[in-house]
């Protein structure tokens, strides 16, 4: 199984849905509709010759300047048989991120969808348990959205002189 | 009959029965360094710190003082340390702790990890903002008095964490006594504010934990 013949038979089941495929460093990476995503994890997993049956990770990127669809979520997956892995993505708008929820397929996506959920405020539906796991509860917003800054605003001791930024560093 | 060698002060044994010729073979083996040809006898007299005695009344066969310097006296040397350790910090506590520093020196051999026997939080390493709540629920644990130690850049100020997830220094949830700077501060620094800590004890007054001030100060951090 080489990724030219995952491809082939990915594209003949979900035909137009998928795009964008390359190889950087030679890992199969594509894009796929955001409401197709479980049925391609479905897919990966139940046919007989993939067999991608296990759930690297799942994680998020922020593109604040790709209009309509900021963020991406990214589905690492790994055939343990073939050793062959593969990564997709689904692009979705950053004013409604609603995608389902992988829980529904891998268990192992229950903690990774809350962080994904925690750090960027995807909406994972149907997710048993949708809450913040690391940061704490009464954080308002969502950290790792470029739109917000690194540094804590709640700091009121420390001055921006001495960090290189503000003051005559702006 | 052993003599010292003129050449590299090893010990040679001359032949009684050539008298003034070394062995050859006792030539070769000398060896330059040698160790405890004085053994020292040990003295214990001048080996153990004894903590001096407060200003009093003295006379034969009795001495009086005030009461509130007996208490910090017991008090300052028998500090026991709670090590909140969360990183690189609470490492170099280790050191501080262990035989080349021995902060036993101190009276604080006795360390207890449960906030209830002990004197003195110190508090070393990141606190992530996750964390606050429960730094402030072991210093609510402890029993009065209690004194407070932050070491290190983050336990002090966040330090190179200048970011959403961490605590920009222990004293927004808990008062602290001394703050150790460094990045982590070397076992000396942690000794130097140990020994800080050990002037605030033995200088404290009795009632201070009973004075306005100091509810006011509690009041502040929401701690009654």
């Amino acid at each position: 199984m080489t990724n030219d013949t995952i491809q082939q038979k990915v594209q003949e089941k979900f035909g137009a849905a998928v795009t964008g495929f390359e190889q950087p460093y030679g890992m199969l990476t594509f894009e796929i509709s955001a409401d197709k995503n479980i049925a391609l994890l479905q897919y990966l997993f139940e046919d007989t010759d993939l067999q991608f049956r296990f759930l690297t990770d799942l994680t998020v990127v922020h593109y604040p300047n790709d209009k309509g669809r900021e963020l991406a979520i990214v589905y690492h997956m790994h055939n343990m048989v073939d050793n062959q892995r593969l990564r997709f993505k689904c692009f979705l708008d950053i004013q409604s991120p609603q995608i389902a929820t992988a829980t529904a397929v891998y268990e192992a996506a229950n903690w990774q969808e809350r962080e994904a959920y925690d750090f960027y405020g995807v909406n994972f539906l149907g997710h048993p348990n949708l809450k913040r796991i690391q940061n704490v509860d009464e954080m308002d917003y969502f950290p790792m959205r470029k739109e917000y800054p690194l540094e804590d605003q709640s700091r009121s001791d420390k001055d921006d002189e001495m960090f290189g930024r503000g003051g005559s560093y702006n | 009959m052993p003599l010292e060698c003129y050449f590299c002060s090893s010990i040679v044994i001359i032949d009684q029965a050539h008298t003034g010729v070394l062995l050859e073979k006792e030539k070769i083996m000398a060896r330059p360094v040698r160790f405890n040809i004085h053994p020292k006898q040990p003295d214990i007299h001048d080996n153990i710190a004894i903590a001096e005695m407060p200003d009093g009344l003295d006379g034969e066969g009795y001495f009086a003082t005030s009461l509130e310097k007996v208490v910090a006296l017991g008090r300052k040397n028998s500090l026991w340390p709670l090590p909140f350790a969360t990183s690189c910090c609470g490492i170099e506590f280790m050191a501080t702790a262990a035989s080349t520093y021995d902060l036993a020196r101190f009276g604080a051999e006795r360390m207890a990890f449960t906030p209830r026997q002990c004197d003195l939080l110190m508090v070393m390493g990141t606190i992530a903002k996750k964390m606050a709540p429960i730094v402030k629920q072991v210093y609510m644990q402890m029993a009065e008095p209690r004194w407070v130690m932050a070491v290190g850049a983050c336990a002090s100020s966040g330090g190179i964490f200048d970011t959403y997830s961490v605590l920009q220094g222990i004293d927004q949830v808990v008062p602290v006594d001394v703050y150790v700077p460094g990045c982590p501060p070397r076992p000396e620094a942690i000794l130097d504010g140990f020994m800080r800590i050990q002037d605030l004890a033995g200088n404290e007054s009795l009632r201070r934990r009973n004075s306005e001030h100091y509810k006011k100060l509690m009041g502040t951090y929401g701690i009654q």
